[in-house]
């Protein structure tokens, strides 16, 4: 009886918020997404005429030298323009990305924010229309002269968000990214110049008793940078870019990327990676390089600060050159500052974006030992793993031979490929299973 | 009643009083529905809204931010079909073995020794044995990451140092022994909850029952069948009802040891519910994958207490 009697209110309130509840989610009627940007710049604009102006700014850029030099660059750009002031709202990666899509379709969203390449968040933004395209400024101000093509094309988007990798522009990046190796030099004197030569040094290593290749795959993402590193050795890096892209219905499941899980297999079982390395944390295992443990390392810049400040000059990088002698590998750019479509004031934010990536950015960046992704002249860097990677990146940058992130390709490719990877690597697949059945996952999120 | 409002010269009897006859007086009216309000809309606003718009949102395609689609029952569908998700529910369950049947049979094992025995210092041990619960999950799961290191970790160097070189394991990387690594970090969090528990109730048995039983010539096993155990059931109820919910809820431990990894080895659905909502742009199927488990929770704790009401009863 008495369950009954309040049985009744609640199923009372349940129906109001049910009805609360109701309509079609995402489609809140006030329609920004049919709203044209707003007019479209024709020249540079002046910043010191758009009055006072709040600039807020959504970044990630918090660690080490990346906080030094956004922090220097704000304060030059307020010292410059004392009208505008800006609010900055620093977040870490993962913080950033669960969090932005929510600020940005929300009433107050901000004017710059950092949105990750890729369909998972800026495609997101681009389908619901939340960010503006930058085509007539990166005309104005002349930024197609600033960066190598694909850096840019990492930036841009069809209408619909749904293929990126051409279409209209949305952001630059300031920091360039490689994922090359780093080898101990007290180890390898002299960093292999071929693929062959790299797998001897990979043979000598392991007779010597030591760890090969230090690696740690249990964050299961790791192992696509050792996937990838390899593959840009099997693979054609237009064929890379298609299937990334996903031009013309490009597949996984093909003999040259059968070829790259093949090799790895083959290292995995004669040993030439740490031992256990599921099982083994990312950190740990270049933690473990640093401290002298093992020949090379395969990961990205990103790591060179901390490398460089344990190994001092005992370390050093290099990547490897593809058959054709020219040097390709994995790599990219940091997140792009992009302008959202309901910021109210574009041309400040534009002129922003152009100042953080202008030839005085570079040098800043340079100065906070950042690698800058603009192909403009800085100052020499400090120390010699930094000048490695300069040197890398120059000539990367001349050879157009980045290949970009796999886990670009679908939304849930990163894990899916990820998790596939420390499947091969067991030898729970065969390379033709791997492929075969990553290529289903890229079609089943189709 | 009546007589008291005369003698106070109220010659009117309350409308009220004389309509509800058959209500005892002291009794609330309608209006105490009133008094709780507060609390519904508290509860509404908070956690009945919430779920119901979950409701919603699971018969939607919708990725957070435009317009969704409305496909029905398909992301219900989708539960049953896609082997990732079957996998995770199937893992969840695993769990509950550790993190909730183990605790509660090492906890009955410590309790019965506590139920013979005077211990002395038990608050000490109790404290010491309750700890892992005070820590949080998130220093638990970075702490056995490093024990389990395969190469460096503290586990294997000791069964190293043992000669048991056999049984060191590449203990989160190994497809077989992942699942059950994480459930033994389970295992150590919650049996100081089911202990403590446990033990408290054994010190609320009469010591009298205990000597009756010595007197009829019972032994430590038939003491604990006769004596500890029944006297125990509210505990043990309340211990795997809890800790069932943290088995299935488990997200924490995954998320921070192994991402669901090796492959999709240790892949639970809440850790499929954060991967879909927060960065794959999968809303709907993400409310679909919670409101199932909140289900399953609920069927399970319902089961638990149903079980334990009944034997109470016989």
């Amino acid at each position: 009886m008495k369950r009954t009697r309040l049985l009744g209110p609640l199923v009372a309130v349940g129906i109001a918020s049910l009805a609360i509840g109701c309509g079609t989610p995402g489609d809140d009627g006030d329609d920004a997404a049919d709203e044209k940007p707003t007019t479209a710049a024709q020249t540079r604009p002046d910043v010191s005429k758009a009055g006072n102006v709040t600039l807020t700014v959504w970044d990630q850029e918090v660690r080490g030298g990346q906080a030094a030099q956004i922090k220097e660059l704000n304060e030059q750009f307020q010292a410059k323009y004392p009208n505008v002031k800006i609010k900055r709202v620093a977040k870490s990666f993962e913080d950033l990305n669960t969090t932005l899509k929510l600020a940005v379709s929300g009433p107050k969203a901000p004017d710059v924010v950092q949105a990750n390449q890729g369909l998972g968040v800026m495609g997101q933004l681009v389908k619901a229309k939340l960010l503006r395209p930058v085509d007539d400024y990166a005309k104005a101000f002349g930024w197609a002269d600033r960066y190598p093509s694909l850096l840019l094309d990492l930036n841009r988007f069809e209408p619909g968000g749904t293929t990126f990798g051409s279409g209209d522009l949305y952001g630059l990046s300031q920091m360039g990214e490689i994922v090359g190796v780093f080898y101990n030099k007290k180890k390898v004197p002299q960093a292999p110049k071929t693929f062959a030569e790299f797998e001897a040094a990979l043979e000598k290593a392991k007779q010597s008793g030591d760890v090969p290749i230090q690696f740690g795959n249990l964050d299961k993402w790791p192992g696509i940078h050792e996937y990838e590193t390899v593959l840009a050795q099997t693979a054609d890096k237009e064929s890379v870019r298609d299937f990334v892209f996903q031009k013309g219905g490009a597949s996984f499941d093909a003999p040259e990327f059968q070829a790259a899980a093949e090799r790895l297999q083959e290292w995995a079982d004669k040993g030439y990676f740490t031992k256990d390395f599921n099982g083994t944390g990312y950190d740990p295992a270049w933690q473990r390089f640093a401290k002298g443990r093992g020949h090379f390392l395969i990961a990205g810049t990103w790591l060179v600060a901390d490398l460089a400040d344990q190994m001092g000059d005992d370390v050093g990088f290099f990547v490897l050159p593809s058959d054709e002698g020219d040097p390709v590998a994995l790599g990219g750019e940091g997140l792009p500052f992009t302008i959202t479509a309901k910021s109210e004031h574009p041309d400040v934010a534009a002129a922003y974006i152009d100042f953080l990536t202008d030839e005085n950015a570079a040098s800043v960046l340079t100065q906070t030992n950042n690698l800058p992704a603009m192909k403009l002249d800085t100052p020499e860097p400090q120390g010699a793993l930094l000048a490695d990677v300069f040197a890398a990146w120059k000539a990367l940058g001349e050879a157009d031979g980045l290949l970009p992130y796999a886990d670009y390709t679908t939304p849930t490719f990163g894990d899916d490929l990820g998790g596939a990877i420390q499947q091969m690597l067991a030898g729970k697949q065969t390379p033709e299973e791997f492929t075969s059945g990553v290529q289903e996952k890229v079609a089943a999120s189709k | 009643m009546t007589q008291v409002a005369g003698r106070l010269g109220i010659a009117r009897v309350p409308a009220a009083l004389r309509r509800g006859g058959d209500r005892p007086p002291g009794e609330p009216g309608r209006v105490g529905y009133a008094y709780l309000l507060p609390a519904v809309l508290l509860v509404g606003a908070f956690t009945l809204a919430p779920l119901l718009h979950s409701v919603w949102l699971s018969f939607f395609e919708w990725d957070g931010i435009t317009a969704g689609r409305w496909v029905g029952l398909a992301n219900y569908g989708d539960l049953l079909s896609d082997r990732d998700q079957r996998v995770a529910f199937a893992h969840a369950l695993v769990l509950v073995l550790f993190y909730s049947v183990l605790p509660v049979l090492i906890g009955l094992l410590l309790a019965g020794a506590v139920a013979r025995t005077r211990v002395r210092g038990l608050t000490l041990f109790r404290v010491l044995i309750f700890l892992p619960q005070v820590v949080a999950m998130v220093v638990v799961a970075v702490m056995w990451r490093m024990i389990y290191d395969p190469n460096d970790g503290p586990l294997n160097a000791t069964l190293r140092a043992v000669g048991l070189d056999g049984l060191a394991k590449s203990w989160l990387g190994d497809f077989g022994v992942a699942l059950p690594a994480v459930g033994l970090i389970g295992t150590w969090v919650m049996y100081g909850l089911a202990m403590v528990l446990l033990t408290a109730g054994v010190q609320k048995i009469p010591r009298s029952l205990f000597d009756a039983a010595r007197v009829d010539g019972a032994g430590p096993l038939r003491e604990f069948f006769a004596v500890t155990l029944p006297a125990l059931r509210g505990e043990v109820a309340v211990a795997l009802t809890l800790t069932t919910i943290s088995a299935l809820r488990n997200f924490d431990l995954v998320y921070v040891t192994t991402k669901g990894g090796p492959g999709d080895a240790t892949s639970v659905p809440a850790y499929q519910v954060y991967e879909r909502a927060f960065s794959t742009g999968e809303v709907g199927a993400a409310s679909a994958i919670g409101l199932t488990l909140a289900a399953i929770i609920f069927l399970l704790t319902f089961a638990i207490t149903r079980l334990s009401e009944r034997g109470a009863a016989r």
